[in-house]
């Protein structure tokens, strides 16, 4: 069983899985699946420095900390305990085409040439990991939400401006990932 | 502690997010490279089982655990769905994550993930700082 558990989960098992968690969080107490209002809740805690988006009673919302604090643990128990050390099967293509961006390493889940501490002191690891997260950041809550909160929450739903919010993740992603990532591994 | 099944929610959440892969920066870059299919089956299977349990839910009038009614509050559009939304998309391809795997991946032993949760909290923090100037 637990070498089962061990391999990588295929999509038409962890996506319903994900799925669920969905009507678990309404019954549970009415809760809107989101991750992203997390940040907020962590800068209204740390530093609201009397900006007017940053006072409110984040106290109400400490459902939402236990909620992200049990994804950390799954990561723990997906990354660590259920670990295996198999190669992620990725198409032939994507694997060219990431060892075109420069980048050779492709164990893990992440690609040590570029998440490392190292990597952070160099230009292209700095933009990469720190303006990558900053965008994320700064976009969800301007967009009013993340991946989970829009496409997962919303779309199921049926909230049409989740969709039209998805639909421009997407053209963000398709413009980073075609037209200005490509610039970034080439010339820094 | 009433939070303790969130938390749990939250395990099962993240323990499914990092055994499927949809955590790995190299899944990402396949996807907006459309060259496979399996985050669009994850995102696609987790939609369809999320809206079905919701008509599910309403169709037999299914109550909270407090008793209380089950409420979603609408989504507001406006120019942040688009402006936002692009910015969003396009961090979400050059970090190779969404918040959710950020935990995630820290959970999994990357401790450089640090590095990006606190670049994520200063992106909330400044566009909470400039909300007042930016179009809405």
């Amino acid at each position: 069983m637990l070498e089962i558990l061990k391999q990588p989960w295929p999509w038409y098992v962890s996506g319903p899985l994900i799925g669920i968690s969905v009507p678990l969080l309404l019954v549970f107490g009415n809760k809107m699946l989101g991750i992203s209002s997390s940040l907020r809740h962590t800068c209204a805690a740390v530093a609201p420095f009397n900006i007017q988006f940053l006072k409110y009673n984040w106290k109400a919302e400490m459902w939402n900390m236990f909620f992200v604090l049990g994804i950390l643990i799954g990561g723990f128990v997906g990354g660590v305990l259920l670990r295996n050390d198999v190669p992620i099967d990725l198409s032939a293509q994507t694997i060219t085409d990431i060892k075109n961006l420069g980048v050779n390493s492709f164990e893990g889940l992440l690609p040590a040439d570029i998440f490392s501490w190292e990597s952070l002191f160099t230009v292209k690891g700095f933009i990469i990991m720190v303006l990558g997260s900053f965008l994320i950041g700064f976009g969800a809550r301007y967009a009013g939400g993340c991946t989970s909160g829009h496409a997962i929450m919303g779309i199921s739903s049926l909230q049409w401006p989740s969709l039209v919010t998805v639909i421009f993740f997407f053209i963000g992603g398709l413009l980073m990932t075609h037209v200005i990532a490509p610039l970034i591994y080439q010339f820094l | 502690m009433k939070n303790i099944k969130y938390l749990l929610v939250g395990v099962l959440f993240g323990t499914v997010l990092t055994k499927t892969e949809a955590v790995s920066w190299f899944r990402i870059q396949e996807m907006f490279r459309f060259q496979s299919f399996h985050m669009y089956g994850i995102i696609g299977s987790a939609i369809a089982v999320g809206m079905i349990s919701i008509l599910l839910l309403r169709k037999f009038n299914i109550k909270a655990l407090n008793g209380e009614a089950i409420v979603i509050p609408d989504k507001q559009f406006n120019k942040g769905s688009i402006i936002g939304g692009t910015i969003f998309g396009m961090g979400w391809a050059l970090a190779g994550a969404c918040p959710g795997p950020l935990y995630s991946l820290l959970g999994a032993g990357y401790s450089i993930i640090i590095v990006p949760i606190l670049g994520a909290l200063l992106g909330t923090w400044t566009y909470s700082y400039l909300r007042p100037k930016l179009p809405h």
